[in-house]
């Protein structure tokens, strides 16, 4: 028994092994990491081309535009969250390493939220002016982004863990999750609306943080759960 | 009582139950409708301001409030599936959600009809409505992620996942579409707003709602059956007795 406790890490460092194994993964693929960001991007174009390219007109609904593109890009980038790990092998490895799997798939979740959550933070301003944004609405256009994208990530992980080992599980996955992350869109969406009208945005704000808060707390037990499931067969 | 609980958590005894069960739950069902709708569509006076059109709450209401039911049986099953590892539980779940998913539907296309005459319009983004299409979303959503395992205890545990998660959202929805809508427009909610209802209106909706809930009743007991048939088709209690 004293043997394994030397020799096993303590948790702190497993999470950042795992955090700094999937951020040299992701830069090592940096094209597939870029690829929700360009999605982001050429959804957000297609809706001036649909409705009218007039910004009075866009500037009503750019923070619907650009919120639910954010959540579609979140999405599209779950796909690849878990697949390559279930596919070879090392999941399994992680199941039975003893430690707690919560924990290391909610450090992955962390890293899916750097590589797109984080992205989206910072492009999302950029967008939404091309979309006739007024500038003093950035700072709650990026606050509203930070703290909904962490609960996308947390909720597409679960539905990403319970649809790992589905052959063709990409479609099943936003069915799942998009009614799930409604409310995330909701308030995210109107915080950013309310403050085009100069409103005061501290009520949506605040209840976007506390979806984050109790996300993160109970996600990763069914993320377990569910990765559990999937992985064993 | 445990006994009793472990003893119907067996295939065999569970299969016998329903198959006894069910017809005391169909035919009162049967018959409380009949009554439920006499009493709606003959005996009940017509509203002063909605003419005949209010007569289909006495399908409507029946049927959103289970759906929101059917929805929570669904997820209790599904836990105490997954915690103590009882299939029959799982079985009750799925047989729960396509009768839950069509309540819904009928609620939905109910409303919608309603709606048209008594609005002007088939669909108004309404908290209630939008919250109600939400758990369809959800119910589609549970019965795609089954149907998509072929072994069926990973598809039980799987969807038990899905339901318990999904559960735990649904208050969090409600509220987040009332607020949404809140501040958006302010009529809409007063529109459908239950007017106090008079005695006459009010005991043919009753005994709808019971009629219904029976035939949820014998409808989940009938799935239930084909479940367990479905599960057990190598057992060999169920080629003896179909023998």
């Amino acid at each position: 028994m004293q043997s394994s406790v030397q020799t096993t890490p303590g948790l702190g460092k497993i999470l950042m092994l795992v955090l700094a194994r999937d951020l040299r993964l992701a830069v090592r693929h940096w094209d597939q990491v870029l690829q929700p960001l360009i999605f982001f991007v050429i959804v957000t174009t297609l809706f001036p081309l649909a409705i009218s390219p007039a910004l009075d007109e866009l500037r009503k609904i750019s923070p619907g535009v650009v919120w639910v593109a954010a959540m579609l890009a979140s999405l599209l980038a779950l796909e690849s969250l878990f697949r390559p790990d279930v596919e070879d092998g090392t999941m399994e490895q992680w199941v039975l390493s003893g430690q707690p799997l919560s924990l290391l798939l909610l450090a992955k979740t962390g890293t899916h939220w750097l590589l797109t959550g984080l992205p989206l933070v910072l492009m999302a301003p950029i967008v939404g002016t091309a979309l006739g944004m007024p500038q003093s609405v950035w700072p709650v256009l990026a606050a509203t982004l930070a703290l909904g994208t962490g609960s996308l990530s947390v909720l597409g992980a679960i539905g990403a863990a319970l649809t790992v080992s589905v052959r063709r599980g990409s479609v099943l996955l936003a069915l799942l999750v998009l009614p799930l992350e409604m409310p995330v869109l909701i308030f995210g969406a109107r915080a950013v609306d309310l403050a085009m009208h100069g409103e005061p945005v501290a009520g949506p704000l605040n209840l976007l943080a506390a979806l984050l808060l109790f996300f993160v707390s109970l996600g990763p037990f069914a993320m377990a759960a569910a990765m559990r499931i999937s992985v064993e067969s | 009582m445990w006994l009793w609980f472990h003893k119907l958590s067996s295939p065999p005894y569970a299969y016998r139950t329903a198959g006894l069960v069910r017809p005391w739950l169909f035919w009162p069902a049967v018959v409380l409708m009949i009554v439920g709708a006499i009493g709606g569509l003959l005996l009940a006076p017509e509203d002063y301001q909605q003419k005949d059109a209010f007569r289909i709450i006495y399908v409507h209401v029946p049927t959103a409030i289970l759906s929101l039911s059917i929805y929570t049986v669904m997820a209790v099953g599904a836990a105490v599936g997954v915690i103590w590892r009882i299939k029959l539980a799982h079985a009750v779940a799925a047989a729960c959600a396509p009768i839950g998913a069509w309540f819904t539907a009928v609620c939905l296309a109910t409303g919608s009809i309603y709606g048209k005459p008594m609005w002007g319009t088939w669909w108004e983004w309404d908290p209630r409505l939008t919250s109600e299409l939400i758990l369809l979303f959800l119910y589609l959503g549970y019965m795609a992620l089954r149907a998509s395992f072929d072994d069926t205890q990973r598809a039980d545990r799987a969807s038990a996942i899905l339901a318990i998660v999904g559960v735990v959202n649904v208050p969090i929805v409600k509220y987040s579409v009332v607020w949404w809508n809140s501040l958006h427009q302010g009529p809409s909610i007063s529109k459908i707003a239950a007017p106090s209802i008079a005695g006459s209106m009010l005991w043919p909706l009753l005994v709808m709602l019971l009629a219904f809930a029976l035939y949820v009743g014998a409808v989940v007991c009938d799935r239930l059956r084909a479940e367990i048939l479905r599960r057990e088709r190598n057992a060999s209690w169920l080629s003896e007795s179909v023998a």
